[in-house]
Protein backbone atom coordinates (compact mmCIF):
# COMPACT_ATOMS: atom_id res chain seq x y z
CA UNK A 1 0.00 0.00 0.00
CA UNK A 2 1.93 3.32 -0.52
CA UNK A 3 1.88 6.19 1.28
CA UNK A 4 1.95 9.83 0.92
CA UNK A 5 4.96 9.91 1.04
CA UNK A 6 4.99 7.60 -2.46
CA UNK A 7 2.45 9.77 -4.23
CA UNK A 8 4.66 13.56 -3.46
CA UNK A 9 7.61 11.61 -4.93
CA UNK A 10 5.91 10.97 -8.00
CA UNK A 11 4.83 14.42 -8.06
CA UNK A 12 7.94 15.69 -7.56
CA UNK A 13 9.72 13.27 -10.41
CA UNK A 14 6.88 14.24 -12.68
CA UNK A 15 6.77 17.87 -12.27
CA UNK A 16 11.04 17.75 -12.83
CA UNK A 17 10.76 16.21 -15.88
CA UNK A 18 7.79 19.24 -16.81
CA UNK A 19 10.42 21.49 -15.67
CA UNK A 20 14.10 19.91 -17.65
CA UNK A 21 11.07 20.09 -20.51
CA UNK A 22 11.06 23.86 -19.93
CA UNK A 23 14.84 24.56 -20.33
CA UNK A 24 15.58 21.81 -22.48
CA UNK A 25 13.09 22.51 -25.48
CA UNK A 26 13.34 24.74 -28.17
CA UNK A 27 10.67 23.99 -29.61
CA UNK A 28 7.14 25.97 -28.09
CA UNK A 29 4.62 23.28 -28.50
CA UNK A 30 6.75 20.96 -26.83
CA UNK A 31 7.27 23.61 -23.87
CA UNK A 32 3.41 24.04 -23.44
CA UNK A 33 3.07 20.47 -23.16
CA UNK A 34 5.77 20.81 -20.38
CA UNK A 35 3.91 23.35 -18.93
CA UNK A 36 0.95 20.75 -19.18
CA UNK A 37 3.03 18.04 -17.30
CA UNK A 38 3.84 20.49 -14.08
CA UNK A 39 0.21 21.15 -13.77
CA UNK A 40 -0.64 17.49 -13.88
CA UNK A 41 2.15 16.46 -11.67
CA UNK A 42 0.88 19.58 -8.55
CA UNK A 43 -2.68 17.84 -9.75
CA UNK A 44 -1.65 14.13 -8.30
CA UNK A 45 0.07 16.35 -5.00
CA UNK A 46 -3.21 17.79 -4.60
CA UNK A 47 -5.58 14.55 -4.92
CA UNK A 48 -3.26 12.77 -2.73
CA UNK A 49 -3.10 14.99 0.22
CA UNK A 50 -6.75 15.63 0.07
CA UNK A 51 -6.97 11.67 -0.14
CA UNK A 52 -4.62 11.95 2.86
CA UNK A 53 -6.45 14.35 5.12
CA UNK A 54 -9.82 13.15 4.30
CA UNK A 55 -11.46 16.49 2.79
CA UNK A 56 -13.15 16.95 -0.64
CA UNK A 57 -10.93 20.40 -1.31
CA UNK A 58 -8.22 18.62 -2.52
CA UNK A 59 -10.34 17.03 -5.76
CA UNK A 60 -12.43 20.74 -6.20
CA UNK A 61 -8.93 22.43 -6.44
CA UNK A 62 -8.29 19.98 -9.20
CA UNK A 63 -11.22 20.96 -11.18
CA UNK A 64 -9.54 24.93 -10.56
CA UNK A 65 -6.75 24.11 -12.04
CA UNK A 66 -7.91 22.18 -14.96
CA UNK A 67 -9.95 25.31 -16.03
CA UNK A 68 -6.68 27.14 -15.64
CA UNK A 69 -5.14 24.81 -17.37
CA UNK A 70 -7.56 24.93 -20.25
CA UNK A 71 -7.19 28.77 -20.36
CA UNK A 72 -3.59 28.59 -20.61
CA UNK A 73 -3.91 26.11 -23.46
CA UNK A 74 -6.28 28.19 -25.54
CA UNK A 75 -4.35 31.68 -24.95
CA UNK A 76 -0.75 29.99 -25.45
CA UNK A 77 -1.51 28.20 -28.65
CA UNK A 78 -3.82 31.21 -30.08
CA UNK A 79 -0.14 33.06 -29.68
CA UNK A 80 1.54 29.95 -31.25
CA UNK A 81 -0.54 30.45 -33.98
CA UNK A 82 0.13 34.08 -34.13
CA UNK A 83 3.69 33.88 -33.85
CA UNK A 84 4.07 31.56 -36.58
CA UNK A 85 2.24 33.43 -39.16
CA UNK A 86 4.92 36.17 -38.62
CA UNK A 87 8.14 33.82 -38.57
CA UNK A 88 7.48 30.47 -39.75
CA UNK A 89 8.89 29.43 -36.98
CA UNK A 90 8.17 27.78 -33.17
CA UNK A 91 11.74 28.39 -32.28
CA UNK A 92 11.65 30.61 -28.88
CA UNK A 93 14.85 32.08 -30.20
CA UNK A 94 13.21 33.74 -33.56
CA UNK A 95 11.01 35.38 -31.47
CA UNK A 96 13.50 38.14 -29.96
CA UNK A 97 12.35 41.61 -31.01
CA UNK A 98 9.46 43.00 -28.99
CA UNK A 99 8.11 44.53 -32.36
CA UNK A 100 8.15 43.34 -36.40
CA UNK B 1 1.35 -2.81 -7.53
CA UNK B 2 -0.84 -1.07 -9.53
CA UNK B 3 0.67 2.15 -8.20
CA UNK B 4 4.10 1.46 -9.62
CA UNK B 5 2.76 0.42 -12.88
CA UNK B 6 0.89 3.80 -13.03
CA UNK B 7 3.34 5.40 -11.52
CA UNK B 8 6.26 4.02 -14.19
CA UNK B 9 3.92 4.20 -16.92
CA UNK B 10 3.26 8.28 -16.46
CA UNK B 11 6.94 9.00 -15.60
CA UNK B 12 8.72 7.28 -18.52
CA UNK B 13 5.48 8.68 -20.92
CA UNK B 14 6.56 12.29 -19.33
CA UNK B 15 10.03 11.61 -20.24
CA UNK B 16 9.39 10.32 -23.82
CA UNK B 17 7.09 13.28 -24.34
CA UNK B 18 10.39 15.83 -23.73
CA UNK B 19 12.74 13.60 -25.81
CA UNK B 20 10.85 13.27 -28.66
CA UNK B 21 11.22 15.54 -32.13
CA UNK B 22 8.08 15.15 -33.80
CA UNK B 23 5.07 17.19 -31.58
CA UNK B 24 2.60 14.64 -32.59
CA UNK B 25 4.18 12.22 -30.50
CA UNK B 26 4.80 14.07 -28.08
CA UNK B 27 1.03 14.83 -27.82
CA UNK B 28 -0.29 11.18 -27.89
CA UNK B 29 2.65 10.24 -25.32
CA UNK B 30 1.07 13.06 -22.97
CA UNK B 31 -2.49 11.81 -23.43
CA UNK B 32 -1.11 8.19 -22.04
CA UNK B 33 0.75 9.82 -19.29
CA UNK B 34 -2.51 11.54 -18.60
CA UNK B 35 -4.19 7.80 -18.46
CA UNK B 36 -1.93 7.13 -16.05
CA UNK B 37 -2.30 9.74 -13.81
CA UNK B 38 -6.19 9.16 -14.09
CA UNK B 39 -5.68 5.10 -12.58
CA UNK B 40 -3.63 6.85 -9.83
CA UNK B 41 -6.78 9.39 -8.65
CA UNK B 42 -8.76 6.16 -9.08
CA UNK B 43 -6.56 4.24 -6.54
CA UNK B 44 -6.69 7.64 -4.36
CA UNK B 45 -10.62 7.11 -4.31
CA UNK B 46 -10.82 10.10 -6.52
CA UNK B 47 -13.24 8.90 -9.34
CA UNK B 48 -14.37 12.74 -9.82
CA UNK B 49 -10.93 13.98 -10.82
CA UNK B 50 -10.17 10.46 -12.95
CA UNK B 51 -12.85 11.09 -14.64
CA UNK B 52 -12.73 14.83 -15.40
CA UNK B 53 -8.81 13.86 -16.48
CA UNK B 54 -9.78 11.79 -18.93
CA UNK B 55 -12.91 13.57 -20.41
CA UNK B 56 -11.23 17.32 -20.14
CA UNK B 57 -7.83 17.42 -20.48
CA UNK B 58 -7.06 14.24 -22.23
CA UNK B 59 -10.20 14.52 -24.55
CA UNK B 60 -10.82 18.59 -25.03
CA UNK B 61 -7.20 20.14 -24.00
CA UNK B 62 -5.10 17.85 -25.99
CA UNK B 63 -7.22 17.39 -28.70
CA UNK B 64 -6.83 21.23 -29.03
CA UNK B 65 -2.91 21.10 -29.25
CA UNK B 66 -2.96 17.72 -31.63
CA UNK B 67 -5.66 20.27 -33.74
CA UNK B 68 -2.80 23.02 -33.67
CA UNK B 69 0.01 20.54 -34.34
CA UNK B 70 -1.14 19.34 -37.34
CA UNK B 71 -2.67 23.00 -38.19
CA UNK B 72 0.65 24.47 -38.25
CA UNK B 73 2.39 21.45 -39.47
CA UNK B 74 5.74 21.08 -38.79
CA UNK B 75 6.87 17.75 -38.03
CA UNK B 76 10.01 19.17 -37.31
CA UNK B 77 12.31 21.83 -35.17
CA UNK B 78 13.68 24.31 -37.37
CA UNK B 79 17.38 24.63 -37.54
CA UNK B 80 19.75 22.20 -39.19
CA UNK B 81 21.75 21.90 -35.53
CA UNK B 82 18.42 21.39 -33.45
CA UNK B 83 18.59 18.56 -36.15
CA UNK B 84 21.46 17.43 -35.72
CA UNK B 85 21.32 16.85 -32.04
CA UNK B 86 19.49 14.96 -29.63
CA UNK B 87 17.13 17.45 -27.91
CA UNK B 88 18.56 15.85 -24.35
CA UNK B 89 21.99 16.64 -25.24
CA UNK B 90 22.12 20.40 -26.22
CA UNK B 91 24.96 22.73 -24.88
CA UNK B 92 24.85 26.00 -23.04
CA UNK B 93 21.75 27.14 -21.61
CA UNK B 94 19.94 23.74 -22.14
CA UNK B 95 22.26 21.61 -20.23
CA UNK B 96 22.22 24.06 -17.82
CA UNK B 97 18.79 24.10 -17.49
CA UNK B 98 18.43 20.22 -17.44
CA UNK B 99 20.89 20.38 -14.35
CA UNK B 100 18.99 23.16 -12.38
CA UNK B 101 15.82 20.18 -13.06
CA UNK B 102 17.78 17.83 -11.20
CA UNK B 103 18.67 20.08 -8.05
CA UNK B 104 15.06 20.78 -8.36
CA UNK B 105 14.19 16.95 -7.98
CA UNK B 106 17.25 16.63 -5.16
CA UNK B 107 16.00 19.38 -3.47
CA UNK B 108 11.93 17.89 -3.61
CA UNK B 109 13.19 14.58 -2.22
CA UNK B 110 15.46 15.67 0.19
CA UNK B 111 12.43 17.87 2.02
CA UNK B 112 10.16 14.28 1.24
CA UNK B 113 12.87 12.63 3.06
CA UNK B 114 12.64 14.89 6.08
CA UNK B 115 8.80 14.57 6.80
CA UNK B 116 9.13 11.53 8.55
CA UNK B 117 6.68 8.38 8.23
CA UNK B 118 3.49 8.85 6.83
CA UNK B 119 0.26 7.95 6.61
CA UNK B 120 -0.83 5.03 4.32
CA UNK B 121 -4.29 6.69 4.27
CA UNK B 122 -6.44 5.96 7.26
CA UNK B 123 -9.06 8.42 6.45
CA UNK B 124 -12.28 7.43 5.25
CA UNK B 125 -12.24 8.71 1.45
CA UNK B 126 -14.50 11.41 -0.18
CA UNK B 127 -15.52 9.98 -3.40
CA UNK B 128 -19.27 10.83 -3.78
CA UNK B 129 -19.87 13.17 -6.53
CA UNK B 130 -22.49 15.00 -4.34
CA UNK B 131 -20.22 16.06 -1.77
CA UNK B 132 -17.84 17.77 -4.03
CA UNK B 133 -20.75 19.41 -6.11
CA UNK B 134 -22.30 20.71 -2.77
CA UNK B 135 -18.63 22.01 -1.61
CA UNK B 136 -18.13 23.44 -4.76
CA UNK B 137 -21.35 25.12 -5.37
CA UNK B 138 -21.25 26.86 -1.48
CA UNK B 139 -18.20 26.85 -0.03
CA UNK B 140 -16.33 27.72 -3.39
CA UNK B 141 -18.92 29.31 -5.06
CA UNK B 142 -17.43 32.36 -5.71
CA UNK B 143 -14.49 31.41 -7.34
CA UNK B 144 -16.61 28.87 -9.27
CA UNK B 145 -18.10 31.96 -11.11
CA UNK B 146 -14.96 33.93 -11.35
CA UNK B 147 -13.68 30.87 -13.42
CA UNK B 148 -16.30 31.61 -15.65
CA UNK B 149 -15.38 34.63 -16.09
CA UNK B 150 -11.47 33.23 -16.83
CA UNK B 151 -12.61 30.44 -19.77
CA UNK B 152 -14.65 33.76 -21.20
CA UNK B 153 -11.74 36.14 -21.29
CA UNK B 154 -9.71 33.27 -21.97
CA UNK B 155 -12.20 32.32 -25.30
CA UNK B 156 -12.15 35.87 -26.38
CA UNK B 157 -8.19 36.39 -26.21
CA UNK B 158 -7.78 33.39 -27.88
CA UNK B 159 -10.22 34.78 -30.69
CA UNK B 160 -8.88 38.12 -31.24
CA UNK B 161 -5.19 37.06 -30.98
CA UNK B 162 -4.95 34.00 -33.59
CA UNK B 163 -7.45 35.95 -35.79
CA UNK B 164 -5.65 37.01 -39.15
CA UNK B 165 -5.54 40.06 -40.07
CA UNK B 166 -6.81 42.41 -43.05
CA UNK B 167 -5.02 42.51 -46.26
CA UNK B 168 -4.99 46.31 -47.01
CA UNK B 169 -7.77 46.76 -49.83
CA UNK B 170 -9.73 43.93 -49.34
CA UNK B 171 -13.33 44.26 -48.26
CA UNK B 172 -14.50 42.50 -44.83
Amino acid sequence: MPSLNDYLILSAVLFTIGTAGVFVRRNLITILLSIEIMLNAVNLSFVAFGRAFGTVEGQIIVFFVMTVAAAEAAVGLAIVIALFRHRESLNPDAFTALKW
Amino acid sequence: MLFYFFGALAVIASLLVIAQRNPVYSVLLLITSFGALSGLYVLLDAPFAAAIQIIVYAGAIMVLFLFVVMLLNTPHEDTDADEKTHPMLRPGPMRFGAAMAVALLGELAWALSRSGPTSTFSNTPVTSLSAIGYTLFTDYAFQFEVTSVLILVAMVGAVLMARREDQPGEKR
